[in-house]
């Protein structure tokens, strides 16, 4: 785009504020609200809100904390198997209660299957439905001519001739992609089912382990849904390559919609039953041993993997949204097991005090909170996000080098995956490189090889489950009491990133209980610092390559590079206003506006 | 073509449109929508590509899987309230929070008011639309009875659709609030209930039997105990004492299933899979108007569960189980003994007349 020097003139730029409200094809309720630059193309402010609160950190007070799970797991219509088992791991820790092993794989096995239907959802009828042909003819008219002169590198594995046969494959509801991959979201389902008994709030994840009735029965009817699975995933992957690497060499600059610096949280996922004992005192230890591995990674670089470390580097911040201050209230928790000290903003500490009051964009003006990582060695408060969960967790996972289980593989700077001969398909090998860029084009294609990795993991469960059933140890619940006094966390990941609960008991009620989904991180609104939340930050930076006018702007970079998040907001965001309200026409010669 | 009709009047019910206006934003977590995708009988697909014969067509409106956004989405909100979208039926999700204690903001809303910038609440919606909908449905049991955001010392006074509406409010057809309860609803009780009432739309089945809670009657009639594969245990008298591998009845480790109204265990979760009781799991109460507060803490056993459970174990159980086993054991498990093998035919056989 830039290689032709223009001669500097004076021309119009026509800035408008433009709202999507809501966004649809995702969970939950969220608004972006922007300023747009049509002269330069190129999004200039924007703001995103949440417009629901239910207040489950204040009603969960004085209640029975062996209640939490299933309480907490009504926050998310699409994470609550994800909030249900967070909570477990975190009342393991409180009751100092181990399950049996075959309970941790189970929660393994069930997990897996979520992260395996979830990704396959939001990207083949959610996500993508913005790469599909109907809304590339609307958008991008001469691309998709490009696209049905361009043939499918990877067209024997999965069928599609050109990059416009994959488009309309995603078409929705009429697409064969798109009508499959709801299928496939049923199985995979099906799979949770196996082992939480219903998705997507359980009825047997517990702390102590898991509630089914585990049988040879459960493990075949996971093991045949799976092996069909990983058919699925072998077309999968070949096929999304093709589509992004399309965009990205089709549209130079494309790699800068939905681009932010690499700030990423993950807090790891599915514990080895061989390392773990729940004791906040070994967590360090058992955290590296996870499937996924924690850690947090500043401007590109990864700082740390020890799950302690990650604890107490979490920030609540306020700014932008609608609460008070919990300055004057009560501190629970001044050291944590460890001895080391724990801020008045960390979570444990935090005390929800709701304030509704009228929207003001240069106030108050969200539902969601801004926590931050605090970086001690810059003494700042970094804006990190979860990447839609997959780009965090293997960017994470494949610099630390730690996961080795033969066929999923990482190497510090990449992971090696190695897939099952399947009914129709043979072997197939796949790598992931840690991408240059964190952007909308690789979060989404992280996901898809995340499908890969989850499938993977769930195999190496099953057959470590397995031996448990076969050697008659089918035992998977341990007993446990509730304490007096407790505090305690649990870390695990969403589908879309990290998730954590905190929680102090007193009196053996519960005193505080801090959920921290990972909407809050990336939906986050600005904070009293003046710090843009993720998805302000990486829409901020989106280029425009939209073919529409002002007139008939559809914002469908904007929607990519939202939507790349995989945002749920059943705790918020909205666009709407049409063809939007001009807000300034100012004359300044192009380029420096 | 011929002119066969497969069900009376077939040429002119598909001919009628029915919209679905389908609202997430109560205080929800959307999961309603979500399991509702992992429906079957009848699927999603199977809805709006019209799979039954003579039932109308239907267009739903649902934020989680729309292809539009924003304004082209809510189109559709603004065409129901003008009247230009006849008949539609509205689903809510989620409970309704009270907006009345709301200081000058909102605790749940949906678009933008284009005259002051400010977010349109849910109730403000439902005030706008209930009035003009065939048939207004609330799905899960936020929406129905107020579920988790209801209870107890909820800063959100939140309550469910009748609640708000009134109990005894009728829509522009005639019909009740129809009440699809449970946390999420069960995916096929979702998408059967609105092939229902689209059916009754077009003229082509009765209006549905509800309960005195607004229930359809033939999902809701029976309790959990009435149709669990664990409740056999309990008439002899056996309960589970860990949850997992143990897989008698589970109501001393705090199943409410006995007194809740919930067709899960006959169901399954989805395609038959999965479930409460029947696959380990206690049954929470998730589906009841008292849901949560009246079941907590859920993993404790009920008083009066605990007394009737008491009673199965002390007297007809062990009874029961006795003769059963004993019969079982010396004459049900034991094939009859003409089977054999050797020279002589020992099934009474007789080759001219009947044996008596």
């Amino acid at each position: 785009m830039a290689t032709v020097e223009k001669p500097r003139e004076k021309r119009e730029v026509l800035v408008k504020e433009m709202s999507w409200d809501p966004i649809t094809r995702i969970v939950g309720s969220l608004g972006i609200h922007t300023e747009i630059d049509f002269a330069n193309q190129q999004v200039l402010k924007c703001y995103s809100t949440s417009m629901v609160f239910r207040g489950f950190d204040i009603f969960m007070k004085g209640i029975d904390p062996r209640d939490a799970h299933f309480i907490t797991s009504r926050i998310c219509g699409i994470c609550g198997d994800n909030h249900c088992t967070t909570s477990c791991l975190n009342q393991n820790m409180a009751y100092g209660v181990k399950p049996p092993k075959l309970g941790d794989y189970a929660f393994n096995l069930a997990e897996t299957a979520d992260y395996m239907f979830d990704h396959a959802i939001f990207n083949d009828c959610m996500a993508n439905v913005d790469f599909c042909e109907q809304m590339v003819k609307e958008t991008n008219p001469s691309l998709l001519a490009k696209a049905e002169k361009t043939p499918a590198e990877h067209s024997s594995i999965h069928g599609y001739k050109t990059i416009a046969d994959i488009m309309r494959g995603l078409n929705p509801f009429t697409g064969d992609f798109y009508l499959e991959t709801l299928n496939v979201s049923r199985y995979t389902r099906e799979m949770y089912c196996l082992f939480g008994g219903r998705h997507t709030h359980p009825s047997t994840i517990m702390p102590g382990g898991c509630s089914a009735h585990i049988t040879h029965q459960t493990m075949t009817d996971y093991y045949v849904r799976l092996m069909r699975y990983f058919e699925y995933v072998k077309r999968t992957v070949p096929m999304h390559d093709d589509l992004y690497d399309f965009f990205l060499e089709e549209l130079p600059g494309y790699d800068m919609v939905g681009y932010r610096d690499t700030n990423l949280v993950c807090w790891g996922a599915f514990d080895d039953p061989d390392y773990v004992d729940y004791d906040y005192r070994n967590m360090t230890e058992w955290g590296r041993r996870r499937f996924v591995t924690p850690g947090i990674a500043i401007n590109g670089e990864l700082v740390t993997t020890d799950l302690v470390e990650i604890n107490l580097m979490i920030r609540i911040l306020l700014g932008s949204s609608y609460f008070e201050g919990w300055e004057n209230e009560e501190t629970y928790v001044t050291q944590d097991p460890l001895g080391n000290p724990v801020s008045k903003d960390h979570p444990w500490n935090k005390t929800t005090i709701p304030k509704p009051q009228k929207r003001d964009f240069a106030d108050k003006y969200s539902w969601v909170v801004s926590p931050r990582i605090y970086d001690k060695r810059t003494d700042t408060h970094v804006c990190c996000d979860t990447g839609g969960g997959p780009f965090a967790r293997q960017w994470v996972t494949a610099k630390a080098g730690l996961l080795d289980i033969g066929y999923l593989k990482a190497t510090g700077e990449s992971l090696e995956m190695h897939l099952p001969k399947t009914a129709s398909m043979p072997e197939m090998s796949l790598t992931w490189k840690v991408p240059e860029k964190s952007n909308a084009i690789e979060r989404d294609r992280a996901r898809s090889y995340h499908q890969a990795y989850s499938a993977l993991v769930g195999l190496y469960n099953l057959e470590k489950g397995l031996e448990e059933v076969r050697a008659g140890r089918n035992k998977s619940w341990n007993s446990f009491k509730v304490p007096e006094e407790a505090i305690s966390v649990g870390f695990h990941e969403a589908a879309r990133g990290v998730l954590s609960h905190h929680m102090v008991i007193r009196e053996g009620k519960v005193a505080n209980y801090q959920p921290y989904p990972p909407t809050p991180w990336n939906a986050s609104s600005r904070d009293v610092h003046g710090t843009p939340g993720p998805y302000e930050d990486a829409v901020q930076n989106t280029p425009i390559f939209e073919e529409n006018g002002p007139e008939n702007f559809k914002g469908i970079d904007i929607m990519r590079a939202v939507r790349s998040f995989d945002p749920c907001l059943p705790c918020g965001v909205h666009m709407y206003l049409g063809q939007g309200r001009v807000k300034k026409v100012v004359h300044t010669p192009t380029g420096l506006a | 073509m011929a002119s066969v009709e497969f069900v009376p009047r077939q040429k002119e019910t598909e001919q009628v449109t029915a919209h679905v206006i389908w609202m997430t934003t109560g205080l929800s977590c959307d999961g309603d929508s979500v399991a509702m995708t992992s429906a079957t009988s009848p699927s999603l697909e199977d809805l709006i590509t019209g799979v039954i014969p003579g039932m109308p067509r239907v267009v739903v409106h649902n934020p989680v899987l729309a292809y539009e956004n924003g304004q082209d989405f809510m189109q559709a909100w603004w065409d129901a309230e003008a009247g230009k979208l006849d008949p539609f039926v509205l689903i809510l999700e989620g409970s309704v929070p009270n907006e009345e204690i709301n200081g000058e903001g909102h605790w749940a809303a949906m678009g933008t008011d284009p005259e002051t910038g400010q977010p349109i609440t849910t109730n403000e919606w439902l005030d706008r639309l209930a009035p003009k909908a065939a048939a207004v449905v609330a799905v899960g049991t936020c929406a129905t009875y107020g579920g988790i955001p209801a209870m107890a010392n909820n800063p959100t006074g939140a309550m469910g659709l009748a609640d708000y509406l009134g109990w005894d409010f009728r829509s522009k057809a005639g019909l009740p609030i129809v009440n699809i309860p449970g946390c999420p609803a069960q995916p096929d009780n979702t998408t059967e209930t609105l092939l229902y009432l689209v059916l009754h739309l077009g003229g082509l089945a009765p209006a549905p039997d509800l309960d005195e809670a607004l229930r359809p009657r033939w999902l809701f009639e029976r309790t959990v105990r009435e149709s669990c594969n664990r409740g056999g245990f309990s008439e002899e008298g056996l309960f589970a004492t860990e949850y997992g591998a143990d897989y008698r009845c589970l109501v001393k480790l705090g199943c409410k299933g006995p007194v809740v109204k919930c067709n899960v265990p006959v169901r399954g979760w989805q395609s038959g899979i999965g479930g409460c009781p029947n696959v380990g799991g206690i049954c929470m109460a998730c589906t009841m108007p008292g849901f949560p507060d009246k079941f907590m803490p859920f993993m404790d056993e009920d008083r009066w569960g605990g007394v009737a459970s008491n009673t199965e174990r002390f007297t007809m159980g062990p009874m029961v189980r006795y003769f059963r086993r004993r019969n079982i054991a010396k004459k049900y498990d034991v094939e009859p003994e003409h089977r054999t093998r050797g020279r002589q035919l020992q099934t009474g056989y007789q080759p001219r007349h009947y044996a008596k």
